[in-house]
């Protein structure tokens, strides 16, 4: 057991992938000699050289659809995106061509790539480097999603995203990066398939991934205080969604909460929210609640961008809502 | 002036031609009786294009192609029947009938679409020449697009990541003059196309696609370049469509006289007509390929007709490689 | 028809006393709910339904003592579940939930039409569902929900609350200490308990631990006791025969590793939930994990599970001031470890004597099961654990 960053969870996973296996590569903008924009590359230039460390352009678009492109020959390409913001100038490549080449061609070809991206508020960045977009994309049939929220998944998820035979958009919220975890040794594979209860409870279910999970646990601990027992649910992997563990979930505490800094409206905490009223409806004893992002592209004051996206209060006021507490 | 192929050449260039003819003749056909539904973009007119260059690739160059490919398939070895399958959206088609006239792909012939979104493709065919270039592999990428394609964002992307990367693209653009309905000098401040492709630092040349001898010609000149090791490259093909854009299509953006004068240069008589000046074919030649091609159709829409419809319960098929969303 | 009996809530469950019906005859009852509380060695628990229907018949009275598979209430079938929601449900609006937060909390529910005014009974699907299981009709049902909504929970406890108020504190405690004094006599009456202990430095411990809280947020701080049952796991996986139960003249070891935990309540009384797979959790799992538990037991809100489960007890009596302690073992459990408070000794470090943090930490163990080679060889293990706290 040891502890580890975030950061180095996922340069854990680049180095190991690429010592494993010569197909995979890195591409994108300053992941060389910049060392990426969140350090996440850092010293693989000078361990794996240009050719599979490899700098694009500013050409979103290009080295995306590059990325899928090699990934149709064979090749086992990462390409980061330097923030979700940017990949909207790739949504084209993503949607059109990674997420449709295997169904309109009838199966004939897949695309096994991966794509990293940082996303998520919290860093004053502003408007245009703040976002979450993860609605965009679990919107898609055709891609998987992932929302590595400990420095397990971190690792293990790149991981097993390179193993995968599909094209997989793996979420790295920027807020993580320098989160601490401890890492067993040797480090435990993980799957693609599952949510994982971060904390039993039996009261109310707070569902969130990513980015949202520390402050929804601290809620769960802040109610626990109060004699109100939260489950947590890491969701993980966002498309394919493990609905099970959130409807047994919910079949067990009769309530839901659900977490995300999305926007609220048409987003990820929206399509969550109806499949539980779809397929859960007769287990609730209570409306669901969502604690989402304010409808306002995020600005760039501390104190206005942390109103617009959740805040472990929030989240507490709202399962003490659903369960019927004052 | 370029050499005139012998014999067995030609007849196998007009063959490949008057096989896309009148396959798309009969598609247009079956349109009109609602065989085939959704968007028919035909190659009419520009056959001396895929003909002339697809035989300057080998059996393991990929292919990348634009909406406007049926005939890019016939002539990479891709069955008529199957490709006719597809036109019905019938699960014997080369996509499972899943991808329809703009989304013909067989992995075997490594023909990748059937591509529809202008110049989406072209990020593609990048790729796949730096998957190459890594393993070390001496394939060919021939990525085929429109000029309306020179117009996107895309397209520069491209050819800027494949010249400095110095990776193994054909870049060829299939220049009928027309994005749609809008003309080149309509949409481009610099219609000379080679001029913006030469600014990549790249080889570019310009070849008259109505000949389908100088089309092959130049396009295997190039690419034997590109396999050598040259990088990429890129070549126009000067061409006309002879229909319209699609089978939707009222043509007001051109006049009947303009398509008339174009229909002169229709590459299959002009070239028959040189063969035949050359003493190498003769009209005895046409009449018999036309037969073998009426017969070959006939079978393509029978075997379409008689394919079967993929079973409603098989439709999250192909989404993900594993079975299920 | 079905029978509801005494259950066997552990390997070594031989008896228990109806301590309390949560029901009456005529209730409905569907699987899975509380129906009665059940007095055993190891404290009260609450027991479950396995099948569902109507309560015919109590066959025990409060307060028998009855041998396992004894029958204590006859069930019968609901044949046609259905509800009518017909008329108003008595409307006792909860107050409005009262601010916690920083940040504004979440709009409350618009003010709705009362209950009665809409014409139907405000129920939750939940609620609903159950009502419509088990053949309750809604009406009537007093709601704890937001307008006297009738809630799930509302469902099987209604009738039972008006029929059968809680017996009083006194009887509660008494219940509990019979229930100690029980497992107690039997294990001093049963078990050869041998004794060991040794002081442990865990000056070392100690500092890890508060730098190590130092550079986390609150959240993620760590008390000692995490440490100490930590330790005490890891002591285990090298010394597994301490860990589990005595049974049929045999030794059953356990592989997954429950520590009981001795909680005092508020008001006296003593149980020993279990922590679950202390071995597989983080400390900071564990730290929470540990709070939830205190808290429920306090509030009586254990489930049967944390009652039995433990594979061996932990009992810690440094928070009172007590330096030393020899348990006494829980049975079926083959040892319990014992933790004493940290004190300040005079001991030898290097060859010099030096001021360190010293805690005495004892074994009893069943010497049926193993001997005091095994126990010395665990308390060993055990002050190994305690020097490398960073390997928890």
């Amino acid at each position: 057991m040891s502890e580890v960053t975030f950061r180095e969870a996922v340069r854990m996973a680049l180095r190991e992938s690429m010592h494993a296996d010569e197909r995979v590569f890195l591409m994108g903008e300053d992941v060389g000699r910049y060392g990426g924009s969140y350090a996440c590359s850092m010293g693989l230039l000078e361990e794996f050289g240009e050719a599979r460390i490899r700098d694009t352009p500013l050409s979103e678009s290009g080295f995306v659809g590059a990325g899928i492109g090699a990934a149709l020959v064979g090749m086992k390409p990462i390409v980061e995106v330097m923030t979700v913001n940017f990949s909207l100038l790739a949504l084209d490549q993503i949607i059109n061509n990674a997420a449709t080449l295997r169904h309109m061609s009838g199966g004939q070809v897949n695309v096994p790539v991966v794509i990293r991206m940082s996303t998520g508020a919290g860093k004053q960045l502003a408007a245009q480097h703040s976002h979450s977009w993860e609605a965009f994309y679990t919107h898609v049939p055709g891609l998987k999603v992932l929302s590595p929220a400990t420095v397990v998944d971190a690792r293990g998820m790149l991981l097993a995203a390179l193993d995968d035979p599909d094209p997989v958009v793996i979420f790295e919220h920027s807020g993580l990066y320098n989160m601490k975890g401890e890492m067993p040794e040797p480090p435990p594979a993980v799957d693609l398939t599952h949510a994982r209860v971060a904390r039993e409870g039996t009261d109310v279910t707070l569902i969130t991934h990513g980015g949202c999970l520390r402050r929804t646990t601290e809620a769960a601990a802040a109610l626990a205080e109060r004699g109100i027992s939260a489950e947590v649910l890491d969701l993980r992997v966002l498309r394919p969604l493990d609905w099970n563990t959130v409807f047994e979930s919910v079949a067990k505490t009769h309530r839901a909460v659900i977490v995300d800094e999305g926007w609220k409206s048409w987003g990820f905490s929206a399509e969550v929210s109806a499949r539980i009223a779809e397929d859960a409806f007769w287990m609730l004893d209570a409306p669901v609640r969502r604690v989402a992002g304010v409808e306002v592209p995020i600005p760039y004051p501390t104190h206005l961008e942390q109103a617009s996206i959740p805040q472990t209060a929030q989240v507490i006021a709202a399962a003490l809502e659903v369960v019927g507490h004052g | 002036m370029t050499a005139l192929p012998g014999r067995g050449h030609a007849l196998h260039l007009l063959t490949q031609m008057v096989r896309i003819r009148r396959f798309e003749e009969r598609c247009a056909e079956l349109y009109s009786a609602g065989k085939i539904r959704g968007f028919l973009h035909l190659y009419i007119g520009e056959e001396a294009v895929a003909t002339g260059a697809l035989r300057a690739l080998g059996p393991d160059d990929a292919l990348l192609c634009t909406y406007r490919e049926h005939g890019h398939a016939l002539v990479r070895g891709v069955p008529m029947n199957k490709v006719m399958a597809e036109m019905f959206g019938k699960q014997e088609g080369c996509s499972r009938g899943r991808g329809g006239s703009m989304h013909l792909f067989d992995a075997e012939h490594r023909l990748y679409g059937g591509n529809a979104i202008v110049a989406g493709h072209l990020p593609l065919a990048v790729g796949m020449g730096l998957g190459d270039q890594m393993a070390g592999r001496q394939r060919v990428t021939a990525c085929f697009f429109g000029e309306g394609a020179i117009a996107e964002g895309e397209f520069h992307e491209s050819m800027n990541l494949a010249a400095l990367w110095k990776l193994p693209v054909l870049f060829a653009c299939e220049n009928n003059g027309y994005a749609m309905g809008t003309a080149l000098a309509r949409s481009e401040s610099q219609t000379a196309l080679t001029v913006k492709a030469a600014s990549y630092g790249m080889p570019a040349v310009s070849v008259d696609g109505m000949d389908v001898v100088a089309v092959e010609t130049e396009t295997r000149a190039i690419v034997d370049a590109i396999r050598a090791g040259g990088g990429p490259a890129f070549i126009e093909y000067k061409t006309y469509r002879f229909r319209a854009h699609s089978m939707f299509d009222a043509e007001l953006y051109r006049d009947k006289a303009e398509v008339d004068e174009h229909r002169k240069r229709d590459p299959i008589p002009s070239f028959l007509r040189r063969m035949i000046a050359a003493n190498t074919l003769t009209e005895e030649d046409l009449a018999h390929i036309e037969a073998k091609v009426a017969e070959e159709l006939s079978e393509a829409v029978a075997f379409a007709e008689a394919g079967t419809w993929e079973p409603i319960e098989e439709l999250t098929r192909d989404v993900y490689t594993e079975v299920g969303a | 028809m079905g029978d509801f009996v005494m259950p066997s809530l552990g390997a070594d469950m031989e008896r228990g006393i109806l301590n309390e019906w949560l029901v009456k005859p005529g209730d409905a009852v569907a699987k899975g709910d509380i129906i009665a509380v059940v007095e055993t060695d190891k404290g009260a628990i609450e027991v479950e339904v396995w099948s569902a229907g109507v309560i015919e018949e109590l066959c025990v009275d409060e307060g028998t003592d009855t041998p396992v598979g004894t029958v204590l209430a006859r069930i019968r079938e609901t044949e046609n579940p259905a509800s009518e929601p017909s008329a108003a449900a008595t409307a006792t609006p909860s107050p409005p939930p009262e601010p916690v937060a920083t940040t504004p909390a979440p709009p409350a529910p618009a003010p709705s039409a009362p209950a009665e005014a809409r014409g139907r009974v405000m129920a939750s699907p939940w609620a609903r569902h159950l009502a419509a299981e088990r053949g309750v009709a809604l009406t009537g049902v007093t709601g704890s929900g937001p307008l006297g909504a009738v809630l799930g929970r509302d469902v099987p406890a209604a009738a039972a609350k008006t029929a059968h108020p809680k017996p009083d504190k006194v009887d509660q405690l008494a219940a509990m200490r019979r229930a100690v004094a029980k497992a107690m006599a039997r294990s001093k009456r049963e078990i050869p308990h041998y004794y060991l202990g040794t002081d442990v430095d865990v000056t070392g411990a100690l500092a890890w631990l508060a730098r190590r809280n130092a550079s986390v947020p609150p959240p993620e701080r760590l008390l000692p006791a995490v440490i100490w049952l930590k330790a005490v796991a890891a002591a285990i996986r090298k010394v597994p025969q301490v860990n589990g139960f005595w049974q049929d003249d045999a030794l059953r070891l356990s592989e997954p590793i429950h520590l009981g935990f001795a909680v005092s309540l508020r008001g006296g009384g003593l149980v020993a939930p279990a922590l679950h797979d202390v071995d597989q959790r983080t400390p900071v799992e564990l730290m929470r994990a540990m709070t939830d538990l205190v808290t429920r037991a306090r509030r009586g809100r254990l489930r049967g599970a944390e009652m039995t489960d433990a594979t061996l007890t932990v009992t810690s009596m440094g928070e009172r001031g007590v330096e030393r302690v020899d348990g006494v073992i829980y049975p079926p459990q083959v040892a319990i470890v014992g933790l004493g408070k940290v004190v300040e000794r005079p001991w030898v470090v290097d060859g010099e004597v030096a001021v360190r943090k010293v805690m005495h930490v004892s074994l009893a163990g069943d010497h049926r099961a193993h001997d005091g080679h095994t126990g010395g060889l665990f308390l060993n293990a055990l002050a190994d654990a305690l020097s490398a706290p960073e390997a928890l």
